[in-house]
């Protein structure tokens, strides 16, 4: 049996009523549509929320048991420099695996699930972890913003400990150009909305759906959940009534609270139905994007033994609302701000150095001594612990999944920052060890000395002389 | 411990120029007016100095490395010219080179010269990464010198129970004396009496210090020229002495392992007690008649009370308000405004506070003259509380 062993989803703790977006810039002809989306912080970006929805899926999972990590996303921040390559970094699990970005499509989180599938079924891979991520960039005023939200998902594929089971698939593939970017374009562009939900999403799902029913002689009412990648809301039911689905069958869009997250989309919803499902429930999954993949699960005992995660739900139920259209403008760069000259003395990236420290920077991977067992950030050859400063008996040790405490803060007016003020402070980790770190998705009055913080992976910056995005981690208030 | 220092070293002439935003002068300008000063003062030639300590710190934004600009400027014959760095504690460090220089017999006559132009660097405050490690830029936060000195205000306030309001008004109160002080310095770059509500109300720049919680960002130099103890009459008939010099730096141990609290600075405590030994002062208290410590932020100089042991841990709150650090207290802290009022170009800062010392025990100190005093002591912080580079210099007639 082969299917998902673990799951791990994020969503931003930003959200924004379309309402907001209407208001500020609806006089230019942009929809008006219900509820709120989820947006990425200013330090996130695809990479950072794929990192955050890995570390909830990794909860109870070795890392060393992953050999292989694929990578969906139609946003990635490098074209040329695998973006897996990165997140495998920041979790900093083995080199001896093998990674993948699949993007160009929305298709493509259902396409890497499946690749991995294959590579599970066939033996050739053990454990693969796929995650999907997408944050894109919309013009003010499109039709774009207000459909599309921010989120990650991450699906643990393997043979070992199935929650459930990937029994089938049926895919269609259409070069569609309802939406496309090419190469020399920032924004997506678009088709008339009427034709793309009609001749688009109202046809390939139910083609990819029935097709999946067809060839595994499947009905409709065998499932317990039908999900599909329809983020209309009118749409979205009129494509369960085209499916013969009860409306109680139908999963949830999340349409008003989180918006059309790409790639991720149909899996956040798979994880939304995982979290209620029960042993036994058949779930189909559909996704679109230059047609459809339609997918088929089934749900075993051991859903009831998974460790608990954020997920969907968790993630879902803590939030900070953004009530200013023109900080979610800055927040999606998509509003030229003055950062000051103290902003744009970024130091040029130095990739020799970065590749050096890697562990370190990107991987959050400290050392712990052998002789007096203190850990410390970063990586010492000699003990800082004044009583001991053995020389060379040291072990690696992460940081990256610890809790800490922030003994004492600031927030600083002065540091460059696109949502000042900047926040940092002293954390001392559970179990030994301490550095400054930057705090974020923090508002300063939150801050209280000894209160308790985990780590995050984010963007520090875009260093535009060298074109580099820089990362590294952050800590943040322990969210839900 | 060894045998140290102590009236080994004599200072006879020293040179200072005024501190401020000095847009219409280069450094070569400053240091030419330090040194012309320095060596009138001493009433030496030129020729006389036979070797040179040169602190600069972010000499990127003026002079470039190594010595030879200085010596080029200055035309100095062929002697040796060292250039040091030690962040804010370079001022001291170039003086400690020279005091060694002629404690050792290696020269009899030896300068020391500190000089920042800071005030290219186009915004308000230091230079966001210069000098910064490759690790430092890509594993620290995006901070500031202010923000990191507040941290130790937030954990001094919580430590003792001080409210965001009591907190800041101590500080204000440190703040406000070292303004009063600075109306009657003319080299001073602030001259304004700066009240304690104004303190309170100025615009936050790192939670909890606002705008007058720091020191100003300005340019200026300051030189001091050294000779053996038992030469120095031979210059001058009032030379002042060496008593202690002492440098601590961070270990790594307050940065990265979990027992240092925030809210005080060891290198200054360890340098503190060294200088003491060297001086042979047992009672800094009773002994010290007067400091001119590292006041970056009100808070470094809190702390400072406390580290030097002049204060008792928690207790400097009681001093600030009782006045004890005030020009009529009973060790007056900052006479000279301190770089609260001069403002902080890195390297002139160590040597522009011995130059106050130098005149206060010279009794040439005006209005702000204090009486009698027998020991003044210099301080300063480089770097930021966990990882810093504190010196501690005693001098006496």
């Amino acid at each position: 049996m082969i299917g998902i062993t673990s799951y791990g989803a994020y969503i931003p703790r930003y959200r924004i009523k379309r309402d907001i977006i209407y208001s500020a810039i609806g006089w230019m002809g942009g929809g008006k549509m219900p509820g709120e989306k989820a947006i990425a912080n200013y330090d996130e970006d695809n990479v950072t929320m794929a990192v955050a929805a890995n570390m909830d899926c990794l909860n109870g999972i070795k890392r060393e048991s992953i050999d292989g990590l694929y990578f969906a996303t139609t946003a990635a921040p490098y074209m040329v420099r695998q973006n897996a390559g990165i997140i495998a970094t920041a979790l900093d699990i083995r080199p001896n695996i093998r990674t993948m970005d699949l993007t160009n499509s929305v298709k493509s989180g259902t396409s890497a699930l499946l690749s991995a599938f294959d590579a599970v079924k066939a033996g050739s891979l053990e454990t693969v972890m796929v995650c999907a991520s997408d944050h894109r960039l919309c013009k003010a005023a499109s039709i774009q913003e207000q459909i599309y939200g921010d989120g990650a998902a991450t699906l643990l594929l393997g043979s070992d400990g199935v929650v459930a089971s990937l029994e089938g698939s049926y895919s269609v593939s259409y070069d569609f150009m309802d939406r496309w970017r090419a190469d020399k374009d920032e924004f997506e562009r678009s088709w008339e909305e009427r034709w793309i939900r009609e001749e688009g999403y109202a046809k390939f799902i139910p083609e990819a759906i029935f097709g999946l029913l067809k060839k595994y002689n499947l009905n409709i009412k065998d499932f317990a959940k039908v999900i599909y990648s329809c983020p209309f809301v009118r749409d979205h039911t009129t494509i369960g009534k085209r499916l013969d689905a009860d409306p109680n069958q139908i999963q949830d869009n999340m349409f008003t609270t989180v918006g059309d997250t790409g790639t991720a989309y149909p899996l956040m919803m798979l994880i939304a139905a995982l979290e209620e499902a029960k042993p036994g429930d058949k779930i189909i999954v559909a996704s679109y994007g230059n047609g459809s993949d339609a997918l088929f699960f089934e749900v075993t005992e051991r859903i009831t033994q998974l460790e608990e995660r954020r997920g969907i739900s968790k993630h879902l139920a803590t939030k900070k609302d953004l009530t200013s259209y023109e900080k979610y403008l800055v927040f999606s760069n998509l509003l030229t701000v003055e950062v000051g000259l103290r902003g744009e003395e970024i130091p040029p990236a130095r990739s020799s150095f970065l590749w050096r420290d890697r562990r370190g920077i990107l991987g959050l991977c400290g050392s712990r001594c052998r002789r007096c067992g203190t850990p410390q950030y970063p990586y010492q050859r000699i003990c800082v612990n004044p009583n001991c400063k053995a020389i060379d008996e040291m072990e690696d040790y992460h940081f990256s999944d610890k809790k800490g405490y922030l003994r004492t803060y600031t927030a600083d007016n002065l540091a460059f920052s696109l949502s000042p003020p900047e926040i940092y402070g002293m954390v001392d980790f559970e179990g030994g060890g301490r550095y400054y770190f930057g705090i974020t998705d923090c508002d300063p009055d939150l801050l209280k000395v000894d209160m308790p913080l985990e780590m995050t992976f984010r963007k520090k910056w875009f260093e535009k002389s060298r074109g580099v995005y820089d990362y590294c981690w952050k800590a943040m208030p322990i969210r839900g | 411990m060894p045998e140290g220092i102590k009236d080994k070293v004599a200072i006879i002439g020293m040179g200072c120029t005024k501190f401020g935003e000095l847009w219409s002068k280069g450094w070569e300008d400053l240091v030419i007016d330090a040194y012309t000063e320095a060596v009138a003062d001493a009433g030496i030639e030129r020729r006389d100095i036979e070797a040179v300590w040169f602190g600069s710190c972010f000499e990127e934004l003026y002079s470039g490395k190594n010595a030879m600009p200085l010596s080029e400027v200055l035309k100095l014959p062929f002697i040796p010219v060292t250039r040091v760095e030690n962040w804010c504690a370079t001022g001291s460090e170039a003086l400690r080179g020279a005091s060694y220089a002629v404690a050792s017999g290696a020269c009899d006559i030896a300068l020391a010269l500190g000089v920042e132009k800071l005030k290219d660097i186009g915004y308000g405050g230091l230079p966001a990464s210069l000098g910064m490690s490759q690790r430092r830029i890509h594993m620290d936060p995006n901070s500031t010198a202010p923000g990191l000195f507040a941290t130790m205000a937030t954990r001094y306030f919580a430590k003792y129970g001080l409210s965001s309001e009591e907190g800041k008004r101590t500080l204000a109160k440190i703040s406000s004396k070292s303004h009063h002080n600075g109306t009657m310095c003319e080299r001073a770059h602030l001259r304004v009496e700066v009240p304690v509500e104004t303190v309170m109300k100025a615009p936050i720049v790192a939670w909890p210090l606002g705008l007058y919680d720091c020191c100003g960002v300005s340019d200026g130099a300051a030189a001091a020229i050294v000779t053996r103890a038992e030469l120095a009459k031979n210059f001058r008939p009032d030379p002042v002495y060496i008593k202690a010099l002492q440098i601590s730096v961070s270990s790594g141990e307050e940065w990265m392992y979990t027992d240092w609290d925030s809210t005080w600075v060891m290198p200054t405590y360890h340098a503190g007690g060294k200088a003491y030994e060297e001086a042979g002062i047992k009672n800094p208290r009773e002994e010290i008649s007067m400091l001119d410590p590292h006041d970056c932020f009100s808070i470094t100089e809190l702390v400072i009370y406390e580290d030097l042991q002049i204060s008792a841990r928690g207790r400097a709150k009681e001093d600030v308000d009782s006045g004890f650090f005030n020009l009529d207290g009973q060790i007056p802290c900052q006479t000279d405004g301190g770089l609260k009022c001069f403002g902080h170009p890195i390297s002139a800062s160590g040597l522009r506070m011995m130059y106050e010392e130098y005149k206060q025990l010279q009794g040439k100190c005006g209005p702000r003259q204090v009486k009698n005093p027998k020991l003044g002591l210099t301080h300063n912080l480089g770097g930021f509380p966990p990882r810093a580079i504190c010196s501690v210099c005693i001098v006496g007639l």
